[in-house]
């Protein structure tokens, strides 16, 4: 509770921050658009969030970004249903937590490691199923226009954008907010949330207990990737074109900070559903506001990294306090 | 006779490079407490493992009432009726006690979906926390909130929610308090009446005397004895666990007596230490036990002598001679050498090899010209394991994988080439296996019996009367008295030790 209000009084300040800047930032127009991209990442975020939870890590998102894009445009290119290629998209995604998770179980291979070979070979694969160059919507449904409904009708209830770019409605917040729900009860209200909570805080502890940790930690591992995938999907409809090499590239790290703000431990077994999407929340909304103080963009990886630290100095110190004082 | 609950016939289970079961049978009774004793290494755990169904068994059966069984994994043993409460606690400490009584056994609705049912099983969480004698308030609050004593009982009471008919306790007092651990009598208590049976790993005689039926002693992976009630003693622990008397234990086979004074001080004062000074003999060829309650000031003492505190008055004399002690390299080279009391802390390189270890402070010996001689080394190394008896496969082996008690061998290995004249011995068998301490006590007799001054500070009473010539006790940082072999005995030296006068 304590790490949701610190990330709600963070989320306030930005909020405030931006109105102070230029009071016209809290248009409706500009809030809906930051609110789609905080529903972008924090998508991933949840994902990286149950991963953590259960004690694991994923450092292959962004890599899996690009190669899920990629491949729901190679798809529909080939004369896949964009349906048909949304699904088989969304079970690439699945399949290869699934193959994280049994080498994580299986083979005792660390889950830091795993990914990050996984973030190379992910990007590589997309990559070589280009052949390294652009993908476009536009040029897809011209090869193959009995798509474009479909296509338009994906592209407007999962990114809120019409076929011209523009943004009707925050699609991804509500995608977002649908599935934090969802994880949220799994989280709180199932017997498989409290297995990862318990897998993450103490694996040999669940292990005694009976729980089939190997199947929980892959479980965890899946829903990670799956949410990755829908990110990589959602990335071509909102952009109508990705770049095999840059696409997604680093989103693991911001969703990974995202899932951190919001308080999922480093080391596994605590964390919200609802705190992943506030901390997934700040990143997008920081952003926008150094656009509007007009700070250079060569600054912005400085700025970004500034704040998080302060942010999660601050809250160290407000959680070391208030356990000082239950103890004291 | 009844059909006992538990059977273990011929029990057998090997780990690359140890066979930690060899056949060992044994058999518990419904509404016994069997006592499992044993050195480090024994097979206790692994035996216990096995009949939690951790371990499968290479060879051997397991029977219940009667009836062959056998546990794939913790969960079948649990369905079973069997649980293992964990020497360290195996609970997640980031739920709720509520959460952690039903973890792996939720109470759960609308099928594959397993929404938890709260209210169910928060009923049945209040009656069982009653059982075990925690106050139902507790159900909601973190168990990493909790004292160990009360996590232990939620194990416990864990147990108990899943029908437990044998709860295996590995030793479950080693982390409690003593108003703790009578709660946890109680608890036994009561469970052995309603019928639960208890298997109890410990070390402590005294509490296997007041909670345990029988006894098995185990050594080597071997069943060494079973004990009834009225044969656990210390004698026969012992005899069984090491496989040789009490006696023999406290070797004082070399001692010549006490000749000249070693090492001379006189109103010794050091930083941290008392306002007044100390005054101290040690004599060459005497075991001179150090007694005293945890923070009397022992340590620091011996850290004064040994350079590592800084001395702010008084003298210390060797062997008659002034000597200026500074640093730990000026009472090296006066021939004081001390064996901290954390071996991994100041006493061993833990990640560098048996031999690296043995080197360190012998290049003086074994290099001319700083320039090392591998031969030197090798024989260096060989000589000491020898004399030592050092289990290891080779001087290459990594220290840290080494027993307690034979990385303690080693601490005392590297001093031994250089010949002391002085050494001080901090609770030189903490954290060691009986096998291994029997081998340490051999080693001090030795050298006392070579001439060797030996200042060794002990906690451990049957240690400090067993092996000492003469003892001192000290209290708040103060030489308390002294006492003389005739007269060391566990009440003079208590009496001592908080603060009684002679």
């Amino acid at each position: 509770m304590n790490r949701i209000a610190g990330v709600l009084v963070l989320l306030v300040g930005l909020y405030a921050a931006l109105y102070a800047t230029r009071p016209s930032a809290l248009d409706s127009s500009n809030l809906i658009d930051v609110g789609n991209r905080q529903g972008f990442y924090g998508i991933m975020a949840i994902g990286v969030g149950v991963v953590m939870i259960a004690g694991g890590i994923d450092l292959s998102i962004g890599a899996v970004v690009a190669l899920a894009a990629t491949t729901f445009g190679v798809l529909l290119k080939n004369g896949v249903h964009p349906y048909g290629a949304f699904l088989i998209t969304l079970m690439g995604g699945t399949s290869i937590g699934l193959l994280h998770g049994i080498l994580v179980t299986k083979f005792r291979l660390k889950a830091f490691l795993i990914t990050l070979c996984g973030l190379f070979v992910y990007r590589g694969l997309a990559r070589l199923l280009t052949n390294d160059l652009q993908v476009g919507m536009n040029a897809i449904l011209r090869e193959k226009p009995s798509f474009v409904p479909s296509v338009d009708w994906l592209r407007f209830y999962l990114t809120g954008h019409e076929a011209d770019g523009k943004l009707a409605f925050p699609a991804m917040l509500v995608l977002l907010g649908v599935i934090a729900v969802v994880v949220g009860l799994i989280l709180q209200k199932t017997s498989y949330g409290r297995y990862w909570y318990a897998v993450g805080y103490n694996e040999q502890a669940a292990r005694y207990a009976g729980v089939n940790v190997d199947r929980q930690r892959i479980v965890t591992f899946m829903i990670g990737s799956t949410l990755a995938a829908l990110a990589g999907i959602l990335l071509l409809l909102k952009d109508s074109s990705v770049k095999p090499d840059n696409a997604g590239m680093a989103y693991e790290l911001e969703a990974i900070t995202g899932a951190v703000l919001g308080g999922v431990s480093l080391r596994g077994g605590s964390g919200t559903a609802l705190g992943v999407v506030l901390g997934a929340a700040v990143l997008p909304l920081l952003k926008n506001l150094i656009i509007f103080l007009e700070i250079p963009s060569a600054v912005e990886p400085v700025v970004i990294g500034t704040t998080l630290l302060l942010g999660t100095t601050v809250d160290e110190l407000l959680r070391k306090r208030s356990s000082t004082r239950k103890s004291g | 006779m009844p059909t006992p609950l538990i059977e273990a016939m011929a029990i057998r289970k090997q780990f690359p490079g140890v066979l930690a079961l060899d056949g060992v049978s044994c058999a518990i009774m419904p509404g016994e407490v069997l006592a499992i004793v044993g050195e480090n290494g024994a097979g206790k755990s692994t035996l216990m493992k096995v009949i939690a169904g951790i371990y499968t068994p290479d060879a051997g059966e397991l029977r219940m009432n009667g009836q062959p069984v056998r546990f794939d994994g913790p969960a079948d043993a649990m369905e079973a009726g069997i649980f293992l409460i964990h020497q360290e606690l195996s609970l997640a400490e980031n739920l709720s006690v509520l959460d952690n009584l039903f973890l792996g056994r939720e109470r759960t609705r609308l099928g594959f979906l397993r929404v938890l049912d709260r209210a169910s099983m928060a009923a049945t969480g209040r009656d069982v926390l009653a059982r075990v004698g925690l106050p139902k308030e507790l159900l909601h609050v973190e168990v990493g909130a909790l004292p160990p004593g009360q996590k232990q009982l939620v194990e416990i009471a864990r147990a108990l929610i899943n029908d437990a008919k044998a709860i295996i306790m590995d030793e479950p007092t080693s982390s409690l308090t003593q108003k703790e651990t009578d709660t946890l009598y109680s608890v036994i208590d009561a469970l052995r009446s309603s019928g639960v049976s208890i298997l109890y790993i410990s070390h402590r005689l005294a509490e296997i005397k007041r909670c345990a039926d029988r006894a098995i002693v185990l050594r080597d992976g071997k069943l060494t004895a079973m004990l009834p009630k009225d044969e656990i003693n210390h004698a026969n622990l012992v005899r069984y666990m090491v496989g040789r008397d009490l006696k023999q234990f406290f070797p004082r086979d070399h001692r010549k007596g006490a000749g000249e004074t070693v090492l001379q001080i006189r109103d010794l004062r050091f930083a941290g230490g008392p306002g007044s000074g100390i005054s101290l003999d040690v004599r060459a060829g005497e075991v001179l036990g150090m007694a005293g309650l945890v923070g009397a000031g022992r340590t620091e003492l011996s850290e004064a002598i040994f350079g590592i505190r800084a001395i702010t008055g008084g003298t210390i004399q060797l062997a008659g001679q002034p000597v200026q002690i500074r640093t730990p390299r000026d009472a090296i080279a006066v021939g004081i050498y001390l064996v901290p009391e954390d071996r991994k802390l100041n006493g061993l390189v833990v990640d560098g090899s048996v031999g690296e270890n043995l080197s360190l402070p012998n290049f003086g010996r074994i290099s001319r010209y700083s320039w090392l001689s591998r031969l030197g080394e090798n024989e260096l190394h060989r000589e000491s394991i020898q004399r030592l008896r050092v289990k290891t496969p080779s001087a290459k082996q990594t220290i840290g994988l080494l027993s307690g008690g034979n990385q303690q061998k080693v601490v005392f290995g590297k001093w031994l080439a250089r010949g002391p004249k002085l050494l001080i011995l901090d609770e030189p068998t903490r954290g060691v296996d009986v096998g291994a301490k029997a081998e340490i006590y051999g080693l001090i007799d030795e050298l006392a019996g070579q001439g060797v001054a030996i200042w060794m500070i002990t906690s451990d009473l049957e240690e400090l009367l067993g092996m000492s010539d003469r003892a001192v006790v000290m209290h708040e940082g103060h030489i308390a008295g002294e006492l003389k072999r005739e007269e060391c005995n566990e009440e003079a030296v208590m009496r001592l030790a908080t603060g009684g006068s002679e």
